[in-house]
């Protein structure tokens, strides 16, 4: 089984590494875009056929280490 | 006086945390591998900067799952004192340790250069030679020094005389164009609540001889000992 995780930083929290890119990207000729905002995208290959199990495990991995909770929100999808 | 020095992969100024603990306590610093369970016992820890494990996922992400930070955490709540600088404040926060995080830089620029500091709380077993309001210059050098925390937290540290250490300008002035890289309020230092752990992104291990540049980091080691004598 399959995990794709995405953490995202939380709104409110700045992101220069996305203001960056829009920045870059404007100067592209890219004019419609209106925010940018960088995250990480982390791929797990799993054990086990247990899709309630692999999620709730997948979850601690984000709250202990995947993820800053401070700054960070994340999300989970299983394939 | 007994210390430790902690080490992780990808840490380079252990040596530099190494002198300035001498030079304070008389005696040379006890050095911990990261993969250890047991610390020996200490007075003083301290977590030094660098790239710990090549700041992959997130600065200090993976030191502060270490075998060696439960011992680390223990010895926290047991009260000894803990400083971490630069990488080593990064690795307290994901530790759990501090609150907050470490971001990247407003500038998205590394900051390799000398800035000054406030000291905003010299009632503290890291400050005790100073007098609040010394404007003190260390050097910084770092790529994520930008603190975070939500406001409410930010608060509760103001609050609670938590924040020890502010960027500003040689006067002392504290604000927007005196903040070297986003930070929150400025803030380049703070406690936990008990007082006990330090963390702060500039390096008063780098200002410790004449050569340095400077001698102003000296009174944060001579601190230390007095705390502890």
């Amino acid at each position: 089984m399959k995990a794709r995780v995405h953490v995202t930083l939380k709104n409110g929290v700045l992101d220069p590494q996305g203001k960056a890119v829009h920045h870059a990207l404007q100067g592209l000729g890219f004019d419609g875009v209106n925010d940018v905002r960088q995250g990480k995208f982390i791929e797990l290959e799993l054990d086990g056929t247990d899709a309630a199990k692999a999620e709730a495990e997948v979850k601690e991995m984000c709250e202990k280490l995947l993820a800053n909770t401070v700054i960070e929100d994340y999300s989970i999808e299983l394939a | 006086m007994k210390s430790a020095v902690i080490l992780f992969p990808g840490i380079n100024r252990e040596n530099d945390a190494i002198a300035a603990l001498e030079q304070a306590t008389g005696t040379k610093p006890v050095v911990v591998w990261h993969g250890e369970t047991e610390l020996p016992k200490t007075d003083i820890i301290m977590v030094p900067g660098g790239f710990s494990y090549g700041d992959y996922l997130r600065c200090g992400a993976m030191a502060a799952k270490s075998p060696i930070m439960r011992a680390v955490a223990e010895r926290a709540k047991a009260g000894v004192t803990i400083l971490g600088v630069c990488n080593g404040f990064q690795i307290l926060t994901e530790a759990g340790l501090l609150p907050g995080a470490l971001m990247r830089n407003a500038s998205l620029k590394f900051i390799c250069k000398n800035t000054h500091l406030k000291i905003e709380n010299a009632d503290t077993r890291f400050t005790n030679q100073y007098q609040a309001g010394d404007v003190v210059d260390y050097p910084v050098a770092h790529h994520d020094g930008n603190f975070f925390a939500d406001s409410e937290t930010l608060d509760r540290l103001e609050g609670e005389g938590r924040v020890i250490l502010r960027y500003c300008d040689a006067n002392g002035v504290v604000d927007p164009a005196t903040n070297l890289n986003g930070s929150q309020r400025n803030i380049a230092g703070i406690i936990n609540e008990a007082g006990n752990v330090l963390g702060m992104m500039p390096h008063p291990e780098n200002a410790i001889d004449p050569l340095h540049g400077g001698t102003d980091g000296r009174n944060l080691f001579k601190s230390l000992v007095e705390a502890a004598s």
